[in-house]
């Protein structure tokens, strides 16, 4: 049997994900962490003096804190299963892929294990975020001063 | 007011199912999708859009992972409109986003309280 | 004289006696019954889930020395292997026992190419006893192979749960009144093409209709010899994988069929396709298997262990899954 010959039956019998349920239950619990922090966004709005604009910062800050204690309290990862991109895509994703590095790499000590690895998963976010910004700002300021688009 | 709740919940549920479907139909790994997601934010905020999704959405915009993007070229733009091309790399060294301080200070703090667990 | 990887033992050495210790949450197995010792944390009271895991096998070796009322010290010679880098936890562990060491690493499949080792060793009349064995850490290997252990990704139906379980066998010249090893079959190192560290069954099954093939040719045997054929952890899509490829050559009937990995947590949903990991056979094989062999319930049995022999860092680098199949035939006289 060939390569080809076996990947034609290793498709037919490997069951493909269940492509709709997960859209489903990716929206459903994706909206949710997104509407729990609106509800915190109002509670800054409330009673701290923040915008509507100056509320996000807090609120990001809010939605890791909680993504820590989630993270640490080993519930993440049940989150994680049931709503796959509606856990991984909200910024408590991305705290809890630091999160989860820091307290794996622990036993390897604060600075060559929680120092070293604790962006192993968050660190390539960073950089491609970083990057793609400075790509951006550049091609636009460019096209400013040719004239082309205005800010 | 309270119409924000609504498009919060629909427009951060629609980001996820992006992500959802890159994950498998695309096949792609959490961590590419991820990066596909923040350089999709980034690129959005260059066109102007993604700031009119924000006044939309409220954190339906700024909680998925494409606000990071957003933040970080905003910050860029903002200096590069003061200060032109040098405006660009200065601005890269002052944009930060909460997202990052906030996962660093928190997970640092968690590697002193907690273990992982191997349960399911 | 049979060759090309297929052996056989004339002087059919013995299984005296094995071992079996496994952590909290293989207690969900229906087999943990026959288990000699059970973690309830899952780090076996150590400080590190990498001194955890040689715990485990340390714990393996003693008791199955113990009840043959040997020591460490009686013992000629020791092989284990495991999945963690470089092997650290049964280095550990060879060093706590002191038995003389050799370090095997076949993957998953080690749980069977340490028994066959151990009895060309006890067949050549260098070895009176030998422990044989293998085993895996849930935790040590995640973090190794996949993600931290608290970082919330979704698993799909293909993944495979890695065990926290280890298990030893002594090894000693024939006696009456044990399985003891006839056959035995090598594998060779089989890559269909496979690159998905998510879906290990299907990298696996050509492996081990390989060896299966080869083995039933190679010392004139047929399926139907066996009163069971018992395959390490192709688990459900592995399994059915391989059930197709060796019915496409001739063999009919799977009723004698089974595989350690998709009935080792008895088909609970949140453990998707079933388990894997070093321990996963070792700790069937030489539990549930092992009881059934002395009871007489089965007079002859292949157990077909298989392993992917990848590395994190060769499926980041884009190259395909080998993988490897070790079969070994006991038999109750």
């Amino acid at each position: 049997m060939d390569e080809k010959k076996y990947a034609k039956l290793e498709q037919s019998i490997t069951p493909k994900p269940p492509i709709l349920k997960n859209v489903i239950k990716a929206f459903l619990v994706g909206g949710t962490i997104c509407l729990i922090a609106q509800f915190i966004a109002l509670f800054y709005m409330t009673f701290f003096n923040f915008t509507e604009r100056t509320a996000s910062n807090p609120t990001v800050a809010t939605m890791i804190f909680i993504s820590m204690l989630l993270t640490g309290f080993g519930l993440y990862k049940k989150i994680g299963q049931l709503g796959g991109a509606g856990a991984s895509v909200p910024i408590t994703g991305f705290g809890n892929a630091v999160v989860s590095a820091a307290i794996e790499h622990k036993s390897e000590g604060y600075v060559l294990g929680v120092g070293g690895n604790i962006f192993k998963l968050a660190g390539s976010v960073i950089l491609y975020g970083v990057f793609s910004a400075f790509l951006v700002a550049l091609v636009k300021t460019i096209l400013v001063k040719l004239g082309v688009v205005s800010w | 007011m309270f119409s924000i709740f609504i498009t919060s919940f629909i427009v951060g549920g629609l980001i996820c199912v992006i992500g959802q479907l890159m994950f498998d139909v695309a096949k792609m790994t959490p961590a590419h999708t991820l990066c596909t997601l923040v350089v999709a934010g980034s690129i959005l905020d260059g066109f102007g859009l993604y700031e009119p999704l924000i006044d939309f959405a409220g954190t339906g915009a700024t909680i998925p992972i494409t606000s990071f993007g957003n933040a970080l070229t905003h910050g860029a733009l903002a200096e590069a409109e003061k200060h032109g091309l040098i405006g660009v790399l200065t601005g890269m060294f002052e944009v930060t986003s909460s997202g990052i301080s906030a996962a660093i200070l928190f997970g640092f703090i968690a590697s002193f309280i907690f273990k992982p667990k191997g349960n399911i | 004289m049979v060759m090309k990887g297929l052996l056989t033992f004339p002087s059919t050495p013995s299984i005296a006696a094995t071992g079996v210790t496994a952590g909290p949450l293989e207690k969900k197995s229906p087999f943990h019954v026959n288990f000699d010792k059970m973690f309830d944390d899952e780090r076996c009271g150590m400080k590190t889930n990498e001194q955890g895991h040689a715990k485990l096998m340390e714990d393996a070796i003693m008791i199955a020395l113990s009840k043959v009322d040997k020591v460490p010290s009686d013992a000629d010679f020791l092989l284990a292997g495991d999945l963690v880098n470089q092997m650290t936890p049964s280095n550990f562990s060879a060093t706590t026992v002191g038995i003389p060491y050799i370090g095997l690493f076949s993957a998953c499949a080690t749980s069977v190419s340490s028994i066959l080792l151990a009895a060309l060793l006890t067949e050549s009349g260098m070895s009176k006893l030998a422990v044989a064995g293998s085993s895996s850490q849930h935790n040590a290997i995640e973090r190794q192979f996949r993600y931290p252990i608290e970082y919330g990704t979704q698993k799909g139906d293909t993944s495979q749960w890695t065990v926290t379980a280890a298990g030893a066998a002594a090894i000693t010249p024939y006696q009456e009144g044990v399985p003891c090893i006839e056959r035995g079959t090598f594998g060779k190192a089989v890559d269909m093409g496979m690159t998905d560290p998510l879906n290990m069954g299907a990298a696996m099954a050509p492996a081990a209709a390989d060896t299966l093939m080869r083995h039933l040719s190679g010392h004139n045997a047929s399926a139907s010899d066996y009163d069971l054929i018992m395959t390490g952890d192709l688990s459900k899509v592995g399994f059915s994988i391989f059930k197709k490829m060796v019915g496409n050559q001739g063999i009919k009937d799977f009723q004698n069929f089974s595989d350690a990995g998709e009935e080792y947590y008895g088909g609970l949903p949140e453990f998707k396709a079933g388990a894997s990991g070093a321990g996963c056979s070792a700790s069937i094989y030489f539990s549930e298997i092992y009881k059934k062999m002395m009871e007489k319930e089965y007079k002859r049995v292949l157990l077909i262990a298989t392993g992917a022999l990848l590395s994190p860092l060769s499926y980041q680098q884009g190259d395909t899954i080998p993988c490897i199949a070790h079969a070994v035939e006991l038999t109750m006289k």
